[in-house]
C-alpha cells in the first residue's frame, strides 16, 4: 500500500520571526536576515527575537518546566497544529503520532563554571564534584536537558498523546524523522504524524561541541553556498520546525487543506570519501532532474558545501537555491524540517510546482526530499 | 508472498533470527540465562568513580571491558557492539560487514563530560568561563571529542561495522527506547522496506552526573548494603530503582526470508502498541490508562486476546510508583485472571538498564519463551498487600510460555509494549 502523504500544517520559528510570512519574505529579499555578531563573538548566531511562549504554552509552569529548546519546540509544534487546523480536536490529537528530531544537553552554565574552577584546586576532585553537582544541580534541570522530554512536553502542553518517538544524531535526525513519519503513512501505518525539530543557537555548550571540530564559521557572515576552506563553517541559528504529515485521504475527510504534497524523502549514510556526497545525492534524487525550485538545508561546511553544490548542478540545473543558513542559521536538528517547511510554503505560495530539499549532515548523513504543489 | 507468511492483518509475519544480550551478570546468552535463573544480581558497589557522599552507591555497571578510562558513548558502542557480534552471528543473515537491512537503535544522549571539559579548562587562568573552554577548543588540539559526543556517533559506528544499510536511527523514548527500536525494526519489516532488521539497545552510562541526576529526582533506591537486595520489584519496601547497564541486540527477519534459507527461528514478534502520557514529566496518569492502551493495543496488533497471553515481563523498576501503576494496570487487562499469570521483573538481578531495558527484557523474554523456564522477581521478601500478583517470588519455575507482554514505561510519558511468541497467532 503506498498512499498520498500531504503536508497540512506548518510551524516555523526562528530569527526571522514565526509563521511562513516572515520566511517567504526573506527569501524574496523583502527581510533581511537577522545576525548577532557581537554576543557569542567570534561566533555569529541568528538570535530568536522575543517570543511570547504564553500564546503557545499557557502556563508558566511549563514554561519553567523547559530549557529554550523545549520551549522553542513546544511553540513551533503549536503553530503547526493551528497551521493544520487540529489544535482543538482533542480526540484526533490523543491518536496523533509523533516524532521528534532532537538534541538536548543544555547546561548549566554557571554551575558548570564554577564546578570546573573548583576542580583546579579540589584535594579530592571526584569527591568535590559529587558534593557539587548534589548541592549545585537543579532536580529538572536533567528533564529540560532529556532528548525525549521535547516530545515529552508537546505530549503535555498540547495533549499530542499518540505514540512518540525522539531521533537523535543532529542533522540527519531530522532527515530520518520526516523520511520515518513519510514511511509510516505512506504504508497505512499512521494517519496523521507532527514531526519536527527544534535548536537554541544561543549557547556556548553546543557551539563547545562543534568548534572541537573545528566546523564553526567566524568572523564575516557570507552566503552559506559559498563557503570554502578559506572561509567556511556553520553559523547557527534558533529555530523550531514542525509539520504535520497526514495521509491525502484523511486531510480530505476532515476539510483540511493540503498545502503542499510529500512525494518522497530518503536518506543514507555515506563513509564521506571524497565525492560520496555527490554521488548518493545525484543517486537519491533520480532520473528526474529539471526542479526549478531547491532548499538546501547544507550547514556550510566547506566539504559538504562544494559536494552538494556539485550534486545540485546536476540535479537542479539552473534552479533557485534558497540555502535556509542564509535565512535563520543552520538548525543542526531542526535543519531540515525547516527547509522542507520552507519548500512547503514556497509551493502553496505559488513558487513553482515542484521543490527539492536536501539535506548534508556536517559530519554525517545525507537526505533527499521532493515536494510538489498540492 | 503465501499466507503462512502473513498475519492476521495481512502484514508480513516478523521472525526473530539472532539475539545477543550483555549485563552486569555477563557477556553472552548463556551466561545471563543461567544467572538470571538462578536469581544472581549483577548489582555491586560502584567503583568506576568517587561515591563519597552520595545517597546510592551502587549499580549494576558493567566493568572490565577496557583497560583505561573511557567516555560513557565509548562503553555505550561497546556494549552494543558485543550484543550485536552475537545476535548477527547467530542469525548467520549476510556476511561480516555487510548486513541486509537498517539498524534502529537506542542509544542513551551523549555530552561531553566532566574530563573533557576538564582538559579545556586546563589553559584557563583564574576561573573558568564557557568563553575560555571555546578558545581552548577553537585551538583545535582535541577533535576527537566532537565525533565522540556527537548523538549519532555510536549507532553510527555500529552501522559501519556490521556494514547495514541506509541511514542508521538514534533514538530515544527514555526507558522504554530498547522496546522502541525493536517496534522500529517491525514496522520497517511490516512496510516491506527490509526483509530484516538490526535493533539494538545500549547503555553504558553509570557516570557520577547520571547517577545524582536520577538521585535528584529520588528515583534510585538507597538501600546499598547489601547492594544485591537494592532492587526489590513489587515489594512493599521497595524505594526506587538501582541504575543497569547493557546492551541487547535482536536480527529480526521477515518469516518468510527466514524459511526461505532455512534459518533458526528463536521466536516472533507478534504485536506492539505505544501511547503517549500527557500528564506529567516523570509521572504516570493516575489512571494508568496510556498503560493499558499501549497493553490492548499490542495485544491487538498481535491479533490475541488477553487470555493469550502465559507470562508479563514487567517493567517493574523497583520504583513505588511504576510498581503500583504497572501492577494495576495489568490487572485492568487481564482482569480477575491477573492473580495467577506469572509476572516478574528482570530487573531485580540486571538493575534498570535504562535505555537497553526493553531489548534486554526482549532477549530475556524470547530466552523464557525458549527454555521454558520464567526468572525470579528476586529479593521478594515483603510482599505489598496492594500488589496481590504472582511476581515468580525468588526462585525461577518452569513453565509453558508461549507468548509474553514484555512492558517498557519511560520519562516524558513513553509506554511501549511488545509482544513475543513461540509461533504465529
Amino acid at each position: 500500500m503506498t498512499r498520498e502523504v500531504v503536508i497540512t500544517g506548518i510551524g516555523l520559528l526562528s530569527s526571522l520571526g514565526e509563521g511562513v510570512a516572515p520566511h517567504i519574505e526573506a527569501v524574496d529579499g523583502a527581510r533581511a536576515p537577522v545576525i548577532d555578531a557581537a554576543s557569542f563573538a567570534p561566533y555569529p548566531v541568528h538570535p530568536l527575537g522575543a517570543v511570547e511562549y504564553d500564546r503557545q504554552i499557557p502556563k508558566k509552569s511549563d514554561q519553567r518546566q523547559m530549557e529554550p529548546w523545549q520551549r522553542i519546540g513546544v511553540y513551533a509544534a503549536g503553530l503547526a497544529l493551528d497551521s493544520a487546523g487540529i489544535k482543538s480536536d482533542a480526540e484526533a490529537k490523543d491518536r496523533m503520532h509523533v516524532i521528534v528530531a532532537a538534541g538536548g544537553g543544555e547546561r548549566d552554565h554557571a554551575v558548570d563554571a564554577q564546578i570546573l574552577t573548583g576542580l583546579k584546586t579540589a584535594a579530592e576532585p571526584g569527591v568535590f564534584l559529587n558534593e557539587r553537582l548534589l548541592s549545585d544541580l537543579r532536580p529538572t534541570l536533567f528533564l529540560a536537558q532529556l532528548s525525549n522530554l521535547l516530545a515529552g512536553n508537546i505530549s503535555i502542553v498540547h495533549g499530542v498523546t499518540g505514540p512518540s518517538r525522539t531521533f537523535m544524531g543532529e542533522e540527519q535526525a531530522g532527515v530520518d524523522a520526516i523520511r520515518i513519519a513519510h514511511a509510516r503513512i505512506a504504508a497505512g501505518q499512521a494517519d496523521m504524524i507532527l514531526v519536527g525539530g527544534s535548536y537554541n543557537a544561543e549557547r556556548r555548550d553546543m557551539m563547545l561541541l562543534y568548534e572541537l571540530g573545528g566546523v564553526m564559521l567566524t568572523g564575516d557572515v557570507v552566503p552559506t553556498l559559498s563557503r570554502d576552506a578559506g572561509h567556511g563553517g556553520m553559523v547557527t541559528g534558533s529555530v523550531g520546525a514542525f509539520l504535520v504529515l497526514e495521509a491525502a485521504h484523511s486531510a480530505r475527510a476532515r476539510g483540511a487543506t493540503a498545502q503542499a504534497r510529500l512525494d518522497s524523502v530518503v536518506a543514507d549514510r555515506t563513509r564521506r570519501n571524497p565525492a560520496d556526497i555527490v554521488r548518493t545525492l545525484t543517486a537519491m534524487a533520480g532520473p528526474q532532474t529539471g526542479v526549478p525550485l531547491v532548499v538546501s538545508a547544507s550547514s556550510g561546511v566547506p566539504a559538504c558545501v562544494a559536494e552538494e553544490k556539485a550534486a545540485l548542478d546536476a540535479i537542479a540545473p539552473g534552479a533557485d537555491i534558497v540555502a535556509m543558513g542564509d535565512l535563520t542559521g543552520h538548525a543542526i536538528e531542526a535543519a531540515f524540517p525547516a527547509a522542507v517547511a520552507l519548500a512547503a510554503a514556497l509551493l502553496q505560495a505559488g513558487r513553482g510546482r515542484e521543490a527539492v530539499v536536501t539535506g548534508v549532515g556536517h559530519h554525517r548523513g545525507e537526505g533527499l526530499a521532493r515536494l510538489s504543489r498540492a | 508472498m503465501s499466507s503462512a507468511h502473513l498475519d492476521p492483518s495481512g502484514r508480513p509475519l516478523v521472525a526473530v533470527t539472532g539475539l545477543g544480550v550483555v549485563t552486569s551478570l555477563g557477556q553472552g546468552k548463556a551466561d545471563n540465562w543461567s544467572r538470571l535463573t538462578v536469581g544472581h544480581s549483577g548489582i555491586h558497589r560502584i567503583t568506576r568513580f568517587p561515591t563519597k557522599g552520595l545517597r546510592t552507591t551502587i549499580a549494576g555497571t558493567v566493568d572490565d571491558l577496557f583497560d583505561r578510562s573511557f567516555a560513557a558513548p565509548e562503553l555505550s558502542e561497546k556494549l552494543a557492539l558485543i550484543a550485536a557480534e552475537e545476535a548477527v552471528a547467530q542469525s548467520g543473515l549476510g556476511r561480516p560487514g555487510d548486513f541486509p537491512g537498517p539498524l534502529f537503535m537506542a542509544v542513551p544522549p551523549v555530552e561531553l563530560e566532566w574530563v573533557q571539559k576538564q582538559e579545556l579548562a586546563a589553559s584557563s587562568n583564574g576561573d573558568v568561563t564557557y568563553q575560555a573552554l571555546l578558545a581552548d577548543a577553537a585551538q583545535h588540539r582535541h577533535t576527537a571529542y566532537h565525533a565522540m559526543f556527537l548523538f549519532g556517533s555510536v549507532a553510527g559506528h555500529i552501522a559501519d561495522h556490521f556494514g547495514t544499510k541506509g541511514s542508521p536511527i538514534s533514538l530515544s523514548t527514555a526507558c522504554s527506547s530498547g522496546a522502541t527500536a525493536i517496534q522500529m525494526g517491525v514496522e520497517a519489516i511490516r512496510r516491506g522496506d527490509t526483509e530484516a532488521a538490526l535493533c539494538i539497545g545500549t547503555d553504558g552510562s553509570v557516570q557520577a552526573e547520571s547517577l545524582i541526576r536520577f538521585s535528584l529526582l529520588s528515583a534510585l533506591s538507597t538501600q546499598n548494603d547489601p547492594p544485591t537486595a537494592a532492587s526489590k520489584p513489587f515489594s512493599k519496601n521497595r524505594d526506587g530503582f538501582v541504575m543497569g547497564e547493557g546492551g541487547a541486540a535482536l536480527v529480526l527477519e521477515s518469516y518468510q526470508s527466514a524459511r526461505r534459507r532455512g534459518a533458526a527461528i528463536l521466536g516472533f514478534v507478534l504485536g506492539c502498541g505505544e501511547k503517549g502520557d500527557g500528564f506529567h514529566r516523570t509521572r504516570s496518569s493516575p489512571d494508568g490508562r496510556p498503560a493499558i492502551v499501549a497493553m490492548q493495543q499490542a495485544l491487538a496488533d498481535a491479533g490475541l486476546e488477553p487470555d493469550q497471553i502465559d507470562y508479563v515481563n514487567a517493567h517493574g523498576t523497583s520504583t513505588p510508583e511504576n510498581d503500583k501503576m504497572e501492577a494495576m494496570s495489568c490487572t485492568a487487562v487481564f482482569g480477575e485472571r491477573m492473580g495467577r499469570l506469572p509476572i516478574s521483573s528482570n530487573k531485580s538481578m540486571v538493575g534498570h538498564t535504562l535505555t537497553a531495558a526493553g531489548a534486554v527484557e526482549a532477549v530475556f523474554s524470547l530466552l523464557t519463551i525458549a527454555h521454558g523456564r520464567i526468572p525470579p522477581t528476586i529479593n521478594y521478601r515483603e510482599p505489598d498487600p496492594n500488589i496481590p500478583l504472582d511476581v515468580v517470588p525468588n526462585v525461577a519455575r518452569d513453565a509453558a510460555v508461549r507468548r509474553v507482554i514484555s512492558n517498557s514505561f519511560g520519562f516524558g510519558g513513553q509506554n511501549t509494549c511488545l509482544v513475543f511468541a513461540d509461533s504465529p497467532a
